[in-house]
C-alpha cells in the first residue's frame, strides 16, 4: 500500500464508499424485518426500528417454512448426485481419454452456457409425459441433468493437475478404471467434492427459472418461488417480505461465510482454464 | 495393453449416462424448441394433444415486427453495455486495491462478493425496496431519502420511468445498478485470480525503473490480463441474456415494457398466455446470442488443450 503516497486515504474512503454501496442492501434488509407493519409504511422506512419486533419475522416464517423445507429436499440429493457423476465423467475425461473424448468434454460443457428458456417447453411436456411435472422430484431430475456439465468440468480440471505419472504407474501394474479411481482419485478429490457440493447448493438454492416452470402446486414449491408469491398478496408488507428475503438468503450465506475459499473456486471454475 | 479395449468400453460406459442425458435434454431439446419455433403451436389445446401445423418462419417475422420484442431486445443490449462497463470499473478496481493489500483487505473482499451467494429473487426484492418510487405524495424509497433531504426535485419514477434516451429506456438504471451490485465481485475474483500470477519482479522492476501507480496498471496489468478480462466480459454478457429472475422479481417488464427483455416475454408469452411457437421463437433467437458469445469462448478456452 506504500506507494500510493498521498493517494493512500482516498483508496481507503473509496474502498470504504464500496463497503456501503455493498451493504446497503444489507442494512435495509435487517432494518425493515425488525419492524412491526405500522412502522414500515411510515416515514422512518430508512431508520433503524424504533422498536424491535420478531412478528414480520415469525409470519415469514410460517409461510415458508415449508419451502424451506422443500429447498432442502430439492438441494440434498440433486448436489449429491451431480457431484458423484461429475466426479466419475471428470475422471474418465481426464486420466481415460479416448479419440473423440475432448470433443464430448466440450458437447457437454456447451450444456452449462444455454439459456434454458431453449429447452423449456421440451422439458415440461417430457415432465408430464413420464408424470413428474409439478413436483419435486422431477425439479431434482432436472437440477441433475443440466448440473453434470459444472461439475464435470470442476472435477476434470481438478484431475488434470495429478501428476499423469501417478495413473500411468497404477495402469502399468494393470489396474482397472474403477481401482485407479477408488485407490487414487477418489481419496484425494475432498476439494474437489467441496467445491462442486458448495457450487451446487448454492445455485440450486437460488434458481428460480426451472422451479418457477416446473413446480405448480404451492405445496411442492422451492422458497425462491415462495419467496416471489409473497410480493404477490394484496397488500405489501414489506417487513414481512424483508424477513422472507434474509431467510432465503441465509443459508447460503451461511455456506458463504464457512465455506467463501472453495465458493470463490467453483466461481472461478467456470472462466478459468483448468 | 490387453486391458486396453475393456477399459476404453468402460470410459465409454461411465460416460454414456450423462451423454445421453445432454444429449437429449440439450440437444435434443433445442432441436424440439426449434421444431415448434416453426409451427402455430399457440393454445392450450393444441399443446395437450400435440397438435400443430408447420408455418415457416411466421413466428420469426412477426417476432421482428412485434414492438414488444424489439423494445426487450434493445433493452437488453443496454442493460448488458452498461452492466458489463459497471461490474468491469468496479470489479477492477477493487480488484487492484485489493492485491495491495491495504488494511482489512480480507474483510472488503468478502463483503465485496457476498452478494454472489445470493439468489437474484433476494436481490430483486431488496432493490425493488429500494427503487420503488411511491407516489409525488407520498414517495417511497429513495423518492423519500430526496423528500426528507429537501431535495424533491431529485425524485423520479424509477423503474416505473417511461422516459427514454433514444432507445434507452432509463428505468433500466435500476436492474443495472442491482445487477452490478452482485457481478462485480466476479470480475473482481478474476482478476484477484489473474493478478496472483502476475510476477512481483515484472512490478518490482518497472516500479525501480519509476513507473506510477497508474502506468503499471495501464501498461503492464491491463495488457497482461486481457485474456481474463474477456472472459468476463464474455461470461457477463451471456449472463445478461439470461437475467430472467432479477427483472422477473424486481420489476418485471414494466409499463410500456420499459424494463421489459426477451427472457421474460418469452416466459409470459408461453406459460402465462400458452403462446409456444412464439415462446420458442424467442429461446432460439437468445439461444442463438448465447451461441455466437460463447461457442467462439469455448473453442478457444478449451480446444486447444
Amino acid at each position: 500500500m506504500q506507494d500510493y503516497g498521498k493517494f493512500k486515504y482516498l483508496v481507503y474512503i473509496i474502498l470504504f464508499l464500496l463497503t456501503i454501496f455493498f451493504l446497503l442492501p444489507m442494512y435495509v434488509l435487517f432494518a425493515t424485518s425488525f419492524k412491526s407493519f405500522a412502522e414500515v409504511s411510515r416515514q422512518a422506512m430508512w431508520l433503524l426500528p424504533s422498536e424491535y419486533t420478531l412478528a414480520a419475522f415469525a409470519e415469514a416464517y410460517t409461510r415458508l417454512i415449508p419451502h424451506l423445507r422443500n429447498s432442502l429436499v430439492l438441494v440434498i440429493p440433486s448436489t449429491l448426485i451431480s457431484a458423484m457423476l461429475g466426479s466419475l465423467n471428470g475422471y474418465v475425461l481426464s486420466e481415460w481419454k479416448f479419440r473423440g473424448s475432448d470433443t464430448i468434454f466440450a458437447l457437454l460443457l456447451f450444456g452449462m452456457f444455454i439459456p434454458y428458456q431453449s429447452i423449456l417447453v421440451p422439458l415440461v411436456r417430457f415432465l408430464q409425459t413420464i408424470g413428474l411435472y409439478g413436483s419435486l422430484q422431477g425439479l431434482i431430475f432436472v437440477h441433475i441433468v443440466y448440473g453434470i456439465p459444472i461439475t464435470t468440468l470442476i472435477f476434470r480440471n481438478y484431475y488434470s493437475d495429478v501428476p499423469s505419472s501417478l495413473t500411468e504407474a497404477a495402469k502399468v501394474d494393470g489396474a482397472g478404471i474403477f481401482r485407479v479411481y477408488s485407490k487414487i482419485f477418489f481419496p484425494i478429490s475432498i476439494p474437489a467434492f467441496v467445491v462442486v457440493i458448495i457450487w451446487q447448493f448454492t445455485n440450486i438454492w437460488n434458481e428460480f427459472l426451472f422451479a418457477v416452470t416446473i413446480t405448480q402446486t404451492p405445496a411442492q414449491q422451492p422458497i425462491t418461488v415462495a419467496l416471489n408469491n409473497l410480493a404477490g398478496s394484496q397488500v405489501v408488507q414489506w417487513n414481512v417480505q424483508m424477513s422472507g428475503a434474509i431467510l432465503t438468503a441465509l443459508p447460503t450465506l451461511l455456506v458463504y461465510i464457512i465455506f467463501g475459499r472453495y465458493f470463490i473456486r467453483g466461481i472461478l471454475a467456470g472462466s478459468v482454464k483448468g | 495393453m490387453r486391458y486396453q479395449v475393456k477399459e476404453k468400453l468402460l470410459s465409454v460406459g461411465i460416460l454414456a449416462p450423462s451423454m445421453l442425458a445432454i444429449g437429449v435434454f440439450v440437444y435434443g431439446f433445442i432441436g424440439r424448441t426449434i421444431q415448434v419455433s416453426l409451427t402455430d403451436w399457440n393454445d392450450i389445446v393444441s399443446f395437450m394433444q400435440g397438435e400443430f401445423d408447420f408455418v415457416g418462419l411466421q413466428n420469426y417475422l412477426r417476432l421482428f415486427n412485434d414492438s414488444r420484442f424489439i423494445t426487450g431486445l434493445w433493452n437488453n443490449l443496454f442493460f448488458m453495455l452498461f452492466f458489463i462497463l459497471g461490474a468491469l470499473a468496479l470489479g477492477i478496481m477493487m480488484a487492484v486495491f485489493i492485491n495491495d493489500k491495504p488494511r482489512g483487505h480480507f474483510i472488503f473482499q468478502n463483503i465485496y462478493l457476498f452478494p454472489m451467494a445470493v439468489s437474484f429473487v433476494v436481490t430483486g426484492t431488496v432493490w425493488r425496496w429500494i427503487f420503488a418510487p411511491g407516489s409525488p405524495r407520498s414517495p417511497r424509497g429513495i423518492n423519500m431519502l430526496f423528500a426528507q433531504l429537501g431535495r424533491p426535485e431529485l425524485m423520479w419514477r424509477w423503474f416505473t420511468s417511461t422516459f427514454s434516451i433514444g432507445p434507452f429506456n432509463i428505468a433500466l438504471v435500476t436492474i443495472i445498478i442491482a445487477a452490478v451490485w452482485q457481478f462485480s465481485g466476479y470480475t473482481m475474483a478474476m482478476w484477484l485470480a489473474g493478478l496472483r500470477g502476475i510476477p512481483e519482479q515484472l512490478i518490482e522492476a518497472a516500479r525501480i525503473d519509476g513507473a506510477s501507480k497508474w502506468q503499471i496498471f495501464t501498461r503492464i496489468l491491463f495488457p497482461m490480463q486481457k485474456a481474463i478480462t474477456l472472459s468476463a466480459i464474455i461470461l457477463m454478457a451471456h449472463i445478461s441474456l439470461k437475467a430472467f429472475d432479477l427483472v422477473y422479481v424486481m420489476t418485471g417488464s414494466g409499463p410500456n415494457n420499459v424494463t421489459d427483455i426477451p427472457a421474460v416475454y418469452m416466459y409470459e408469452t408461453t406459460f402465462r398466455g400458452n403462446n409456444y411457437s412464439r415462446g420458442a421463437g424467442i429461446s432460439i433467437i437468445l439461444l442463438m446470442m448465447v451461441g455466437i458469445l460463447i461457442i467462439p469462448y469455448l473453442i478457444n478456452t478449451f480446444g486447444e488443450e
